[in-house]
């Protein structure tokens, strides 16, 4: 009897620690290959302030895509699954992710806007996602990547870390939209300031070519984008845990 | 046909009206050097191929394409034979006929061409048109922005008639035709004085870096092959066709120019794999990549030029004139793709816009990739066949001996 207690008591906080982790768990659409999450890049800064004093902050500055209109948009999209999935991940922390989105503006618009915002929310760590309208507009590379340059330095200078987010896969504006262009420039910028590319492209192109997401599809509803939208954020969770190595110090914390 | 042999310089003589002469100290002398140099053919068919697959977004078939083991890609080929070949018929016309009846040749194409580029807008149009009519999604609301143009067709077909907006993929054509607008003066000096001529490309280039010179796109940029700095590459093209091949001859043939031409290959092909392969991306030293990035295609950058000639000089070592797989029925395909460029390439832009639409209503995965790549290559194979057998029926295709070049060759060939 005494055993089973024993037992029972040892295995009651395992079993807890398994349904934490069962819930922890991303659903299975969301898979993505670690090698399209690992840049070999580390995210220092972030590692740092979880240690010291468990605490990260997050600031998402991006345009139309990362956001989603509809019931609830400002939830279902990847900043707030972002926020949800890494307090999950790191009980405990305390995770705050804002997230200054604004259709239609362009990288050099993002960059006029950021003093402000740097100074306001003090972040860790920003999330920069670019591209698309710069894409659309048919801003000039060179200028596209002067933007993105005096962005990142800003950023950094700011003491904090970046991860840049390129464009979704849009199968049916690929041929009207020459998006390769800019996502070169934003991989070379990322390798320059030492910073991870958060290859949103590959990631959802990944994803439909194994059936994941049909996103050939013309719908109205706004399901899948929800869980597009919840998939990036359960990925751009495991490559900020990754690149910060916030799974080594998680053990050594509750150790 | 006669060929002037000199043995301390190589020179190019023009005798009679017909031929140019050329000579080379050591090797010997190519034979029927106004017969067509297969190899234009071969690599400009096989350069149309790849601009084909190149133009179906995200492709698996791709990884095949040349882009991605080095810095240049098709369109330096494309634009380089393109000057090679029209330096070939239309200088020989300019030495004919005179400048007068040669210019207007090289001005009648330009208009060919401008046909053409008009006829692909239509379809990329009406291609537009119809996802704009049929596809919605709240994941692309930003993406769908661009079908905004559609609103103001006013401003959008007035553009792009004055060619300064270009949908995506449809920038190579108007290069091409600026390039040939300017091509009769410039024909004209390399005739005279072609190292001055390619001294002067150089520096026209040299400027638009130093100057940003380029011409203004619409709703807003600059174009995406900047003809100032692309001219460069389609004037050394010219100048090559007129007597400077000869005289690289033999610097092409030098074991440290070979040697140089492969090391830097291979260096651009390591500095490749880091795009692709992300953890390699660390081993390239901070100072090499601020020193070498962006490797920019709109200018046409040294890096990029440079590797287009390593290329060139380790391909014409390996693969001589007379090589004899060039008449073997492998090749034909390619060649004859090559020999109606401008059909083929239209109709590759055209196949890859098909193709690129089966793929978005069909939700193409690898495999359907793969099959349109091919039947496209094929669909290129057998217009071109159709070409030549039409030209060959019409008795003036390149393998007519009758008549002499004439204005359809040049028109049709270049």
């Amino acid at each position: 009897m005494r055993l089973a207690a024993a037992v029972l008591a040892t295995l009651a906080p395992l079993a807890a620690g398994l349904t934490a982790l069962a819930a922890a768990a991303p659903p299975e659409q969301c898979e993505v290959p670690q090698s399209l999450l690992d840049t070999g890049t580390d995210l220092s800064r972030v590692q740092n302030a979880y240690k010291t004093n468990h605490r990260i902050a997050i600031t998402v500055i991006g345009s139309g895509s990362s956001g989603l209109n509809g019931p609830d948009g400002a939830h279902a999209a990847y900043p707030a699954r972002l926020e949800d999935v890494l307090k999950q991940q790191l009980p405990g922390a305390v995770i705050k992710v804002i997230a200054h989105v604004q259709s239609k503006e362009t990288t050099a618009a993002m960059v006029t806007a950021m003093d402000k915002i740097l100074a306001d929310d003090k972040p860790t760590l920003v999330i920069w996602q670019a591209g698309t309208v710069d894409a659309l507009d048919g801003v000039e590379p060179d200028d596209f990547r002067d933007s993105l340059n005096s962005g990142m330095e800003k950023i950094q200078a700011a003491g904090a870390d970046v991860i840049l987010v390129n464009m979704q896969f849009s199968p049916h504006t690929e041929s009207m939209l020459n998006i390769s262009a800019y996502a070169d420039v934003m991989r070379a910028i990322a390798e320059q300031h030492g910073a991870p590319l958060f290859d949103r492209l590959a990631i959802m192109h990944y994803w439909s070519d194994n059936g994941a997401f049909d996103l050939y599809a013309a719908t109205k509803k706004y399901d899948m984008a929800r869980r597009v939208h919840n998939c990036i954020g359960w990925a751009l969770a495991s490559q900020i845990v990754n690149a910060a190595h916030l799974d080594a110090t998680r053990i050594q914390t509750t150790q | 046909m006669r060929f002037c042999r000199d043995n301390e310089t190589v020179v190019t003589v023009i005798v009679g009206k017909q031929t140019i002469s050329q000579s080379a100290p050591v090797a010997a002398v190519p034979p029927g050097s106004t017969e067509r140099d297969l190899r234009l053919d071969l690599f400009r068919g096989v350069a149309l191929w790849l601009i084909f697959l190149d133009h179906i977004p995200q492709n698996v078939v791709n990884w095949f394409t040349i882009r991605n083991y080095g810095f240049s890609d098709a369109t330096e080929i494309f634009i380089f034979i393109s000057g090679y070949t029209a330096a070939f018929v239309y200088g020989r016309a300019m030495r004919e006929r005179g400048i007068v009846i040669a210019s207007a040749r090289v001005l009648r194409r330009a208009w060919q061409i401008y046909v053409a580029h008009i006829f692909l807008f239509t379809i990329f149009m009406a291609e537009i048109a119809y996802v704009a009519a049929t596809f919605d999604n709240p994941l692309y609301a930003e993406e769908m922005n661009i079908l905004n143009f559609l609103k103001q067709p006013d401003v959008t077909i007035f553009q792009a008639l004055l060619l300064k907006f270009k949908p995506v993929n449809m920038d190579v054509l108007p290069l091409y035709i600026v390039l040939l607008l300017f091509f009769p003066p410039m024909l004209w000096v390399l005739l005279r004085q072609p190292a001055f001529a390619l001294a002067g490309s150089a520096l026209v280039y040299v400027l638009a870096w130093n100057f940003d010179w380029n011409l203004p796109a619409y709703p807003n940029g600059v174009w995406f092959f900047n003809p100032f700095a692309w001219q460069l590459l389609f004037v050394f093209g010219a100048w090559c066709a007129l007597g400077g091949a000869q005289r690289l001859s033999g610097l092409l043939r030098s074991r440290i120019v070979l040697s140089v031409a492969v090391a830097y290959l291979i260096f651009a092909f390591a500095i490749t794999l880091t795009w692709y392969v992300e953890p390699l991306a660390r081993f390239v030293p901070g100072w090499l990549s601020a020193w070498m990035y962006p490797i920019d295609k709109t200018n046409l950058d040294v890096l990029r030029f440079a590797h287009f000639l390593a290329l060139a000089a380790v391909t014409v070592r390996f693969v001589p004139r007379d090589w004899p797989a060039l008449r073997s029925p492998f090749l034909a395909p390619a060649i004859r793709c090559g020999q109606h460029s401008l059909e083929i390439f239209c109709l590759g832009v055209f196949l890859a816009f098909a193709g690129q639409f089966i793929i978005s209503e069909w939700s193409g995965g690898p495999l359907i990739q793969v099959i349109i790549s091919v039947i496209g290559i094929l669909i290129m194979i057998a217009v071109a066949n159709l070409i030549s057998w039409y030209k060959r029926m019409e008795g003036r295709g390149p393998t007519a001996r009758v008549k002499p070049p004439d204005a359809d060759l040049a028109g049709g060939d270049v």
